[in-house]
């Protein structure tokens, strides 16, 4: 079913909990079982927590436009108290939930019976207290801020602010600034619309705060370039504080350039001191220090570079990879095609393309690494790009903040990997 | 992609004297000059040229406004919101199971009687004034 095609995934601070949102507005929260020494095989498992709906599809009455209720992105508050909270958006809404649990009912009312009925006033003649009783764990979400209604374009990206307090939201060409506890204002923080729509020739396509300097956001273009804002400036970061392109070689330059420069993410390492971009074809790693090229530019499927052509007209070419860092910050991952994904590790240079798929994933078995053939003689074992399936994307992938756990999508179905230990 | 013919066939070749290495590290010798020229053709500049070739109008910037443009407006639209309702609501009779096609329908032979004709079938969207 199409409503079931995974678009966001998302671990919390801890790495407990797993959300996942998709195409139908749902969002489905898997919680990590703890380990126990009766059950050592279960180690970690990870098994619903809860399902609600999020977003309903809705219909703009100015434009004549259907806004769907596609869940573009999930991001996780640190959590305060034993309720979880977070923030899930589609094009042009953002939710706040609270995710509580419930594992006690109160039993014995004076003014009704155990199953809700009302009782005769007059028959009661004695004043009992309630006891609370267990019961079975009950996961309830409820919807406790919805921030509508400041966004012309389309949201894709939200990001929770280190100050607990705020965060941005990021449509096409501006970026808001909000309170998490009020919904009816928001500071519009970066407008790059220009006066005349006819001189547009670049859009937002992604924004996060900085993992720990509260005042420091970067976004990404679609022409390739990331500019890294500090709000301390001016209320208004249209001019920003570092600029970072790589700079190209002109004789390069086709009408694909462009395109494919187009950056789909941007992620901070977990120190601050790095950030990451994906691209189309590559993910490249950027020392926030410097702005003249990144410090690492890792290829994630070249064989691709000689397919534009038939891409472009599949629309392929326009398809918006996500990169996530591991909790050390020494590897970092992507997805690809044909239910591949790629891991790159940073310290020993080495990478690895494995597959998200039910025939190479038995539980408990190792993924064996995959490899494609760019021409020539195929090796058995290998996939010629001919075969690539461009319809099994993987373009969200997570990994836990802290151990090696790492959650996949494949367009309706979730892969969760684990380190194997001994 | 035509020139990767005739080097994959030499890397076959040389394949047999150089068993030692993997396929990928092996030497491709071009056979003659004009294979050369087209291996210092970035394969991106070869994959432009085919788009130029299969769509001759194609702008020249295609990142260009009309193309952000469309981006910005990406949705379905529709004529207004009755236009919208409705095909959400054909959507909905899709997904609900079909009925039986009545196997005794009358038509065309004779003109039908009240009893001949099938059975109204009850509205799937309940009316409001039904409570």
């Amino acid at each position: 079913m199409a409503a079931d095609i995974i678009s966001t995934v998302e671990f919390n601070y801890s790495g407990d909990l797993l959300a996942t949102g998709d195409k139908g507005g749902r969002v489905v929260i898997f919680q990590r079982e703890q380990e126990n020494k009766s059950r050592p095989h279960s180690r970690g498992e990870y098994n619903v927590y809860s399902t609600f709906q999020s977003h309903e599809p809705e219909f703009d009455y100015l434009k004549s436009l259907e806004i769907e209720e596609k869940i573009n992105k999930i991001r996780w508050l640190p959590q305060q108290n034993a309720a979880h909270f977070l923030l899930s958006t589609n094009d042009k809404t953002i939710k706040l939930w609270k995710i509580s649990e419930r594992d006690k009912r109160a039993e014995g009312y004076n003014l009704k019976d155990e199953d809700g009925r009302l009782r005769d006033p007059f028959r009661i003649t004695a004043l009992r207290v309630p006891i609370l009783k267990p019961m079975d764990l009950m996961v309830e979400a409820s919807p406790r801020r919805i921030f509508a209604n400041a966004h012309t374009y389309h949201i894709n990206s939200i990001s929770v602010n280190s100050d607990h307090e705020t965060y941005l939201s990021a449509d096409d060409l501006r970026i808001n600034l909000w309170h998490l506890e009020i919904t009816d204002r928001s500071f519009n923080i970066v407008d790059i619309k220009p006066a005349n729509m006819e001189e547009l020739t670049e859009v937002i396509t992604a924004a996060e705060f900085h993992p720990h300097q509260c005042n420091v956001f970067v976004y990404s273009s679609s022409k390739g370039t990331i500019r890294l804002c500090d709000m301390r400036s001016s209320a208004l970061c249209d001019r920003h504080s570092k600029f970072f392109e790589e700079p190209e070689d002109p004789s390069s330059r086709s009408f694909f350039s462009e395109i494919i420069s187009s950056i789909s993410d941007v992620k901070f390492s977990h120190s601050g001191r790095y950030m990451m971009t994906r691209d189309y074809l590559s993910v490249k790693v950027w020392d926030l220090n410097m702005e003249s090229r990144p410090v690492e530019t890792h290829q994630v499927h070249e064989y691709l570079r000689s397919k534009l052509c038939s891409l472009y007209e599949n629309d392929c070419i326009f398809d918006k990879f996500e990169c996530c860092w591991n909790g050390s910050d020494s590897a970092i991952m992507t997805g690809s095609y044909n239910n591949f994904f790629r891991m790159f590790d940073r310290d020993t240079r080495r990478d690895v393309t494995l597959e998200a798929s039910r025939e190479s994933s038995k539980p408990r078995a190792s993924l064996k690494p995959r490899k494609v053939c760019t021409g020539g003689k195929r090796r058995k074992d290998e996939i010629s790009v001919d075969s690539l399936d461009f319809n099994k994307k993987i373009l969200h992938t997570a990994w836990h903040p802290v151990d090696n756990v790492i959650a996949v999508a494949a367009t309706n179905n979730l892969y969760i990997f684990q380190d194997k230990i001994n | 992609m035509s020139a990767e013919v005739p080097e994959a066939a030499s890397a076959e070749e040389q394949k047999s004297e150089h068993n030692m290495l993997p396929w990928s590290l092996q030497p491709s010798i071009p056979n003659s000059l004009e294979e050369m020229e087209d291996k210092v053709t970035s394969p991106e500049k070869a994959e432009e040229a085919k788009l130029k070739a299969r769509y001759p109008h194609l702008g020249q910037k295609p990142g260009g406004s009309d193309f952000l443009r469309k981006r910005l407006q990406k949705g379905q639209k529709y004529f207004d919101s009755g236009d919208y309702n409705m095909a959400k609501a054909k959507m909905k009779n899709k997904q609900l199971p079909t009925a039986a096609p009545d196997k005794t329908e009358v038509t065309g032979d004779h003109i039908p009687t009240p009893q001949d004709l099938p059975q109204r079938k009850p509205s799937l969207v309940a009316s409001k004034l039904a409570g």
